[in-house]
């Protein structure tokens, strides 16, 4: 069944392996990228504002009852006509997969800065610091954990759904699954299923890898004996 | 075509993806759950394996849905169009969320509790199903709430590789440039999603009934 990936002229050239990876992680990129623009700040202001916060819960739960592939198909049967050029595939398909994106870091980032430790705050503001510094300063790098962590999310869903987003032309790791669906062609299906699940363990771990990195060392050792099990139990 | 024709059309059909659609959702739900439960309890007892657990069903819920359908039938050696695999896969997605929710909620039992079911002479088994278990089950079951809401769409995935279910709308509707199948499967998944996360929340309520109401 390994045949498919151990033949060299499969990875290279246009439709090789190497290009569909590429491809798959631009997509993932430009999504990811896009959702941070819009989650991030949007986040941030609810979590200072503290409004809006029942408003965003609601649409989240919304979005994850919605059948994915479904909305990926609509959004796609009704924006693609209208676009006339070769990216009339991609730019719905990337509408969906923002969509889905964004939830996951705004509760992140909201949920982060109103879970920072109010002392801190407090003490941040005594010590005179403005509003934004406090923010930048104190509240974000707090907030940095859950920030992450929904990051990571979103980033899987993206990874997942780019590859089902290959039903609806778009390029990517998923084709090697709907083309080899269509001809038939089990072992292509298995080797571009074998190389979406290699590339979202990668692209999970290196995000744990980041989040050790970025993350203060005090608040990591704060998270970690956070989970203690009852002695009695 | 209108959307009443097609409904008088296909009405049976969308009962029949129905129906397949909440096995496959339904079955590894309660799957999932029953692998958790001792696992997660492992992991509650075991303070060196929780990282280990937990981490493992993070990056088994890692796996995109779509490659896990495909490679299973290599690992188990089902046949590629086999629901079976669909139910196998979410089998492992819901284990993979729950262990760690298991876990959490078992460990959140306060040791006050603990200590008086043990003076009470209860030993651990009867600890487990009558005093731990009943305090974690709002925990376990806020976290069913999610995966099941999330069970019913990733099912519906599997109409790519050619498994019958209420995605078969989605992937048909698009083949034959039709929405009305496409909005009808939406509309059955949301309604389906919400029934079952009101079962789990009236039955959330029924197993804890010491919680006040608005809680539970």
């Amino acid at each position: 069944m390994l045949e498919y990936l151990l033949d060299p002229a499969n990875w290279s050239g246009s439709g090789g392996i190497g290009m569909r990876i590429a491809e798959h992680l631009l997509y993932t990129f430009i999504t990811m990228a896009i959702a941070a623009l819009i989650a991030m700040p949007l986040g941030i202001l609810i979590g200072v504002s503290g409004r809006g916060e029942a408003f965003i819960a609601g649409i989240a739960n919304a979005l994850r009852a919605l059948p994915t592939l479904g909305l990926l198909i609509l959004i796609v049967m009704l924006v693609a006509p209208l676009i006339a050029n070769r990216l009339a595939f991609a730019v719905p398909a990337i509408i969906v997969l923002v969509l889905l994106a964004v939830p996951p870091i705004l509760t992140g980032t909201y949920s982060g800065i109103q879970n920072a430790d109010r002392d801190a705050v407090q003490a941040a503001r005594g010590m005179g610091f403005t509003t934004l510094q406090i923010l930048f300063r104190v509240q974000l790098p707090i907030a940095l954990p859950l920030i992450m962590s929904g990051l990571r999310g979103s980033l899987l869903q993206v990874v997942s759904t780019a590859t089902v987003a290959a039903f609806v032309s778009l390029g990517g790791l998923g084709r090697f699954i709907i083309d080899g669906r269509a001809n038939q062609d089990y072992p292509q299906m298995f080797a571009g299923a074998i190389v979406v699940a290699a590339v979202a363990l990668g692209l999970e771990l290196f995000f744990i890898l980041l989040e050790r990195i970025v993350v203060s060392p005090g608040l990591q050792r704060r998270t970690k004996t956070s989970f203690a099990p009852a002695a009695a139990g | 075509m209108g959307f009443l024709d097609w409904m008088s059309y296909n009405a049976g059909r969308v009962g029949e993806l129905t129906l397949a659609h909440l096995w496959m959702t339904l079955t590894p739900t309660f799957i999932g759950l029953l692998l958790a439960l001792p696992v997660g309890w492992f992991a509650y007892r075991h303070r060196r394996a929780y990282p280990w657990i937990v981490g493992i069903g993070g990056l088994l819920y890692t796996l995109p849905s779509l490659a896990v359908f495909i490679i299973l039938p290599m690992v188990v050696g089902t046949r590629i169009l086999d629901p079976l695999n669909v139910v196998i896969a979410l089998s492992v997605y819901t284990f993979a969320l729950l262990v760690r929710s298991v876990a959490d909620g078992l460990a959140s039992v306060s040791p006050e509790t603990n200590q008086a079911a043990e003076a009470m002479g209860m030993n651990g088994l009867q600890r487990f199903f009558r005093v731990q278990l009943p305090v974690a089950t709002p925990v376990i079951l806020a976290s069913m709430r999610v995966i099941v809401v999330t069970n019913v769409s990733i099912v519906s995935m599997a109409a790519i590789i050619g498994v019958p279910q209420l995605g078969s709308l989605f992937t048909e509707g698009f083949s034959r440039r039709q929405t009305i199948p496409i909005i009808v499967g939406i509309g059955v998944c949301l309604l389906l999603a919400i029934v079952l996360d009101q079962l789990i929340v009236r039955t959330s309520k029924i197993l804890t009934p010491w919680l006040p109401k608005e809680r539970a």
